[in-house]
């Protein structure tokens, strides 16, 4: 008997707890209401965070210029801490707020779930980053990023293309789907092109600090190049023990090496020496990205990576098409005719200039960067 | 006096299932009227299987007083195994036959598991039996990233969505019919035995072995039909999801609930589900404000003047002051 009323206390609690959640349905007659969801908070917070800020600062932007279409942009920002359960339900309570449209989430495991729901919804949902195939199986869902097969790809390519090495080692993390995806495909196209790959070494996320073995193994084949299919905080550690280790091989990753040199610290720039990767994003490519990175820089005193201009890039996307189609939220048929404007529409973003196809894949771009003295420009060959 | 003893506790768990029933009854009103936003409906789900989870992880750490860190590990093997079996079956069997045997298959793979853990890991006690079972449920996650067939890194995808908030709930009345019924049988007693005085109870002739490999199994068969409710709620899959965090969140549900009892691990399953959504209105600071919630939360637990407190406020008493407020109103009319 005792415990009846802590169990009422509680069925309060919970109930006031979701009287608190209903009251966020006024942003939706006078607003366009984004709402993006990504890991704000735990281990990948950084990802989230960039795509937040990026997304933030075009919003300011476009509200600055009258908005879309003459509707004042709201952006609405949940976290999910990489867990699908979460985001569907962050996905969910900006449902309750009114989104109009959906940035997915940040995270590819994240954005499946989304997507899912989004489809049943039928709104447009963009995902800055994604990158996952099944992110946007759907009819209504398109991203801004690579896909990690695409990556992989386009990594092999230019390797021969530009005769960079013929012999490469390969460092991987095994328990990471960017990473697997990544790597998968670009052993395929390389064994295409008549690359060779030497030696396949894998990490997983419990053993992300050491590498010397990894390292040693390699060296101790004839490998002229090291791909790192991988992101930049492992990447820096890679790069500190080869250059501890005098290594003298090329390294060569793809987009999650943006923003090493924030990671790696002032003190060992000279380990990033000659690294080149594949990324859409380059803060000094043209006027559009100086101006980019130097109001960025103002807002959140920080140099923007690949996941900012996703964002950034994100938000434009969904002006350009609710302006290509002429439609304002509330509108008849304003999810039919802003999807269907999708494929229609070309965006000169910060990560380059896009067109979607049907199945909602950028087509655009990828340039390699080489890093000297931790400035990156643009690849010119041998 | 005997009968008494025997009578309340099975008086106790009648009012937590029909409080249970009263209350889904009052959701399905509620989510009928159309007054439950989107964003509690997409916690029914999630808060039914925490309350299996934390009801049968009780039964291991409240009431045969192991402390396992390893039911994540359970939920996710049962998880894989459930939703393998739903994709297998997707266009073999209509929706009605294949959840409940996928529920079925993925509690039976994890109580497999759970006596092929049992064996060599119910030889240890306490602070050892916790390390191994931690150490466990890492093995699992790690072989699942390893495997081809259980999607590696990038996770499950493709099992038909098929938790609903009723399939839930009657999984957790069935969860709680058999754990209350074990708990309060011959077996149960003998497993409370075990916790209070194993050398005791093992004068006594009772089956130590035996008795621990039950409750640990029994445990790990919920657990697994858990996370089959779990992977067919979200179209995705991913071992990350199983770390020992969530063996950890699970074992704070049960503290925080107390150990043996399972009307509290209800309670506190419904609240650690709710707190962090609820939470989100403070953006930046939720994660902060929702770990000085839970520390407020067990210390107030802890403390035997909140339990006065809370005795003093029983439902008798609650009756009392609503009576005499009614006839202060009454006098105030005339």
């Amino acid at each position: 008997m005792k415990k009846i009323f802590a169990l009422a206390l509680a069925a309060m609690m919970v109930l006031a707890a979701f009287a608190g959640c209903s009251n966020g349905n006024s942003a939706k007659d006078d607003s366009f209401v984004i709402g993006g969801i990504g890991p704000l908070t735990g281990d990948y917070a950084t990802y989230g965070v960039s795509v937040k800020q990026g997304a933030e600062l075009a919003v300011k932007e476009i509200n600055e210029a009258g908005g879309i279409n003459g509707v004042p942009v709201t952006l609405l920002f949940e976290d999910d801490q990489v867990d699908a359960e979460m985001a569907v339900n962050a996905y969910n309570k900006l449902m309750d707020d009114g989104m109009d449209v959906s940035l997915g989430a940040v995270t590819s495991g994240a954005c499946i779930a989304v997507s899912e729901k989004a489809h049943e919804d039928g709104i447009l949902m963009i995902t800055p980053s994604g990158s996952q195939v099944e992110c946007i199986q759907y009819d209504n869902a398109f991203r801004i990023c690579f896909a990690d097969p695409e990556q992989g790809v386009n990594a092999a390519k230019f390797l021969a293309n530009n005769n960079v090495a013929k012999k490469i080692a390969i460092i991987y993390d095994k328990s990471n789907d960017y990473s697997n995806g990544f790597k998968e495909s670009f052993v395929a196209s390389a064994a295409e092109l008549g690359l060779e790959i030497v030696s396949e070494q894998a990490f997983t996320n419990q053993s992300n600090t050491d590498f010397s073995v990894q390292l040693q193994a390699i060296a101790s084949t004839d490998a002229e190049l090291i791909f790192l299919p991988i992101y930049a905080q492992e990447a820096a550690y890679i790069l500190t023990q080869a250059k501890s280790a005098g290594m003298d091989q090329i390294f060569f990753g793809g987009d999650g090496l943006d923003g090493i040199i924030e990671k790696i610290g002032a003190d060992n720039i000279a380990a990033t020496e000659g690294l080149m990767f594949l990324t859409p994003f380059d803060t000094q490519a043209d006027e559009q990205n100086i101006k980019f990175t130097a109001d960025y820089q103002a807002a959140y005193n920080a140099t923007p990576d690949q996941f900012a201009g996703d964002g950034y890039d994100a938000i434009y996307t969904i002006k350009a098409a609710a302006e290509h189609a002429g439609v304002k939220p509330g509108d008849k048929d304003f999810n039919e005719k802003i999807i269907a404007a999708m494929t229609e529409i070309t965006v000169d973003g910060t990560t380059g200039t896009m067109q979607w196809a049907a199945d909602g894949a950028p087509n655009k771009a990828a340039a390699v960067v080489v890093l000297h003295d931790g400035v990156p420009s643009a690849y010119v060959g041998k | 006096m005997d009968l008494i003893k025997k009578k309340k506790p099975l008086a106790g768990n009648l009012v937590t299932l029909a409080i249970l029933c009263a209350l889904f009854v009052l959701v399905l009103i509620l989510m009928e009227a159309g007054a439950l936003t989107r964003h509690i409906r997409s916690m029914l789900v999630p808060i039914c299987i925490n309350i299996i989870l934390a009801v049968s992880l009780n039964l291991t750490v409240g009431f045969l007083g192991e402390l396992t860190l390893g039911h994540a590990g359970f939920m996710s093997v049962g998880a894989y195994a459930g939703c393998l079996f739903s994709i297998a079956m997707q266009n073999i069997l209509p929706t009605a036959v294949r959840f409940p045997l996928a529920m079925l298959v993925g509690g039976l793979v994890a109580a497999v598991f759970g006596v092929l853990i049992g064996i060599p890991v119910l030889r240890l006690h306490g602070d050892y039996l916790a390390i191994v079972t931690l150490a466990f449920g890492e093995i699992i996650r790690s072989v699942i990233i390893n495997l081809e067939f259980t999607g590696g890194a990038a996770g499950l995808k493709g099992t038909p969505q098929d938790s609903t908030f009723v399939i839930a709930f009657i999984v957790v009345i069935i969860t709680l019919l058999v754990i209350m019924n074990l708990v309060n049988s011959r077996h149960g007693r003998a497993i409370m035995a075990i916790r209070d005085n194993r050398i005791a109870a093992e004068a006594s002739g009772i089956n130590v072995t035996y008795f621990r490999m039950l409750a640990f199994v029994v445990a790990a068969f919920f657990a697994g039909v858990a996370g089959v409710l779990y992977g067919h709620n979200l179209s995705i899959l991913s071992a990350s999801t199983f770390d020992y965090n969530k063996s950890i969140e699970l074992l704070v549900i049960v503290v925080l609930g107390g150990m043996g009892s399972i009307r509290g691990s209800i309670i506190s399953a419904i609240i650690i589900t709710v707190l962090p959504e609820a939470l989100r209105e403070l953006a930046d600071f939720r994660m902060l404000i929702y770990a000085l919630v839970l520390i407020v939360m067990m210390l107030l637990n802890a403390s035997p003047r909140f339990a006065a407190f809370k005795g003093k406020l029983n439902y008798g008493a609650l009756v009392d002051a609503i009576r005499s407020k009614a006839k202060k109103e009454g006098k105030a009319h005339e």
